[in-house]
């Protein structure tokens, strides 16, 4: 079965909430819309404090190509604009809306017709819409839809893997929004002119895999890309945009290249829904889908939460906490950010709420590497992150760039299998600064 | 709803593998039990003694070591040990306790402790202690003993090289009955040990079976005996138990192949051209050396490197 070297196998832990449909929850009585949400230029606010919003309204605008605009989640009056907590780890500007009595809907007029769409009109809908890479990476997905016209796209492929343990929110919509997958990766695939549509599914899904088969069966259209399913080996990282690109094609994407390079574009099947609602009914991105899982989760399920919900009322909508709930992660639990509280808002790159207990929560203390070459064995790039932690270490930034931490995706398979407890994506993230910072300074 | 509970932040990844540095150790000591036992069983129960002995002192010395440098004390991490019980197995039955004890002492304190403890030291701590206690006490280092009788006697390797002697039959050099270090004898008991360790992925296959395979094709080239050579000597218990150290060999599987072949090829040339009987101890010694420069060319191949 078709996969990339190296890598790990991780204990998936999907069982608890792999079954369980998408549930949508109650719209809140107030979100937090962070006016950045993705990768690129933040977004200047549309509206101010007093005023009215409907829902799926623009309210924040990029100046800049990279970047997405974002939209009100639920109709109301906005209550106050400021710098506020973020998943992400610092206070980022948001607005703040709060509902009121009357229920607005949104005008869902424009239904467009795929076949009668201009890459070009595809793309301004995909921006419009505030779409941007829903695996959790955010990259605004109309730039991607862009490629240079130096570079010639011939593959698309739209990533089912979701290797992370844990999550089962891209299962779950190739499981009840497969219609709206294969419809999104037609769009996408117009968009680049790409003759080929590939989905990427691990073999822990089958299901997934059989529905997707007899929804492109089913499905006629008049664009004519080839369209195919690739079973791939259940491994980590599969999901990874190069492993997967890798895997399917066996193309490897050039060191600091992007994967258009090599003639590819990658989506999410979560974003390939998203692109789909935005076309066919007009909806921008307000909504996700999102798992709220772990042991410290009384009632883990899949939701579909409006963006800006807080945690707190996602988690409660689960049940609670459990008692010994220690750690809560935005994102799996390889490379989720760990936040200190619940009172964050839902942003469009949360894939996953995952609280874990005491006992998997456990801080480990760092030893001397004992150099049993268990993270070269493990990285999925070909790094040897041991020697570059050891760089790292000793502030040496130059030999950890010889080392090639810029290629390193920190995946995570090194510092899971290193067996002195090192933690080293966090060296590789801080030489990486360090690197970022002596590059912007020389020029 | 106020939320006043702060949750435990951490770095990613948030989940990490069962096994760690001190599990890994104390596997080790369980494989190299089975040498053990076969020390005990050919050369009595002093051999025993001697290698519980030479694994205490280790131990002691390290915690000693660390109490006075003021480093926080880690013989729990059993690579103390480790490194106590095979110096002990490359010893001759019947070396004086005392001297042993030096070579622990050695092995834990200037091998590895004066170069900044585990995960630092250059050379494999009980192979250059080894070295050391051969030079200084070269006669009772030398000094071997037949199995289940306490005659003295040459080492087959000796015999075969140095007396152009009869070998032993290959069956007794398989079960270890014969003359030699402690736990070199029993190619059986190490094969069990090493086989547990290839199991568990605690060492890979790589250097062993590059040393092996380059001792027995050079000595076949040579018109000597290969399955004499491998057998042999202190190389089955070189090639699985030390040349498979992880600080001292290089990193990448590729780098543990060429460190094997090299060590292979330093055994050979010691053995059949050198003034010593056997040279597997050097061999490593010599190959440690190499192992920065190993790591330093042999890479993996970089996703999208040219």
């Amino acid at each position: 079965m078709k996969s990339f070297p190296r890598g790990i196998h991780l204990e998936y832990q999907k069982d608890k909430t792999k079954n369980l449909p998408i549930r949508e929850m109650p719209a809140p009585k107030r979100v937090v819309i962070p006016l950045q949400q993705n990768l690129g230029c933040p977004n200047d606010p549309l509206v101010k404090v007093g005023d009215e919003v409907v829902e799926g309204q623009k309210i924040g605008e990029a100046q800049k190509f990279v970047g997405a605009p974002v939209h009100a989640s639920i109709s109301g009056k906005v209550v106050q604009i400021e710098k506020l907590p973020n998943p992400c780890g610092f206070d980022v500007a948001s607005v703040v809306i709060e509902s009121q009595s009357t229920e607005y809907r949104v005008q869902s007029t424009d239904q467009r017709d795929l076949d009668e769409l201009t890459p070009e009109e595809i793309r301004k809908i995909v921006r419009e819409a505030g779409i941007v890479g829903l695996g959790g990476a955010t990259f605004p997905t109309h730039v991607k839809l862009t490629p240079p016209k130096d570079k010639n796209i011939d593959t698309l492929i739209i990533n089912g893997c979701e290797c992370e343990p844990y999550i089962t929110a891209d299962h779950r919509i190739m499981l009840e929004r497969c219609e709206d997958v294969v419809y999104g990766a037609r769009a996408i695939a117009k968009a680049v002119g790409a003759e080929k549509i590939i989905i990427g599914i691990e073999d822990n899904k089958p299901d997934a895999i059989q529905k997707l088969k007899s929804e492109i069966l089913n499905s006629k259209s008049k664009t004519n890309s080839k369209f195919e399913i690739q079973m791939l080996k259940t491994k980590y990282p599969q999901g990874g945009e190069k492993q997967l690109i890798k895997a399917v094609l066996n193309r490897e994407v050039p060191s600091g290249g992007l994967p258009l390079d090599v003639g590819v574009v990658v989506q999410n099947v979560g974003t390939a829904a998203a692109v789909a609602e935005a076309i066919r009914f007009g909806t921008p991105l307000i909504k996700r889908v999102i798992t709220v899982t772990g042991s410290g989760v009384k009632n883990p399920q899949n939701l579909l939460v409006r963006i800006g919900t807080s945690f707190a009322e996602v988690v409660e909508q689960c049940g609670g906490l459990a008692e010994d709930a220690t750690k809560i992660i935005m994102g799996g639990p390889m490379m989720g950010l760990a936040v200190s509280s619940l009172d964050l808002p839902v942003v469009k790159g949360t894939t996953c709420i995952l609280v874990l207990n005491k006992k998997e929560a456990k801080v480990y203390e760092e030893k001397n590497c004992i150099r049993c070459g268990r993270c070269i064995k493990a990285c999925p790039i070909g790094l040897m992150p041991n020697f570059i932690a050891l760089y790292a270490k000793i502030k040496d930034w130059e030999k950890t760039e010889e080392y090639h931490v810029a290629d390193c995706i920190e995946c995570g398979c090194c510092a899971y299998v290193c067996p002195s407890r090192i933690n080293l994506v966090q060296y590789f993230k801080v030489a990486k600064r360090e690197l970022q910072i002596r590059k912007a300074v020389c020029r | 709803m106020s939320v006043e509970k702060q949750f435990q932040i951490s770095v990613s990844p948030h989940l990490r593998a069962k096994e760690d540095a001190q599990s890994i150790m104390w596997w080790v000591v369980f494989a190299l039990l089975f040498p053990t036992a076969a020390a005990a069983y050919f050369f009595g129960l002093r051999a025993l003694a001697l290698v519980f002995f030479t694994a205490f002192v280790a131990v002691i010395s390290e915690a000693l070591f660390q109490f006075i440098a003021k480093r926080p004390i880690t013989i729990s991490d059993g690579s103390a040990a480790v490194a106590g019980i095979l110096l002990a197995l490359t010893l001759p039955p019947t070396l004086p306790f005392w001297m042993a004890a030096a070579g622990a002492v050695v092995a834990v304190v200037v091998v590895k402790g004066l170069f900044g403890g585990l995960g630092f030291n250059i050379f494999n701590p009980a192979l250059a202690a080894r070295a050391i206690l051969l030079a200084s006490w070269p006669v009772a280092m030398t000094t071997w003993v037949k199995p289940f009788e306490a005659v003295t006697c040459a080492t087959p390797l000796y015999l075969v090289n140095k007396l152009h002697q009869a070998a032993p039959s290959y069956l007794d050099l398989f079960l270890g009955s014969r003359a030699g270090s402690l736990g070199e004898t029993s190619v059986l008991a190490i094969l069990i040990g090493a086989g547990i360790l290839l199991i568990k992925g605690i060492i890979d296959w790589h250097a062993p079976v590059a040393y092996v395979g380059t001792v027995f094709l050079l000595t076949t080239f040579l018109g000597h005996d290969p399955l004499f050579g491998i057998m042999s000597g202190g190389l089955m218990l070189g090639a699985f138990f030390m040349a498979t150290d992880y600080v001292t060999t290089p990193v990448t599987c590729k780098g543990r192949l060429i460190f094997g072949l090299g060590c292979g090829v330093m055994t050979v040339l010691i053995r059949y051209f050198g003034g010593f009987p056997e040279g597997v101890n050097y061999s490593i010694l010599f190959m440690n050396c190499l192992t920065p420069l190993i790591d330093k060319y042999v890479r993996p191949n970089l996703y999208g490197g040219k």
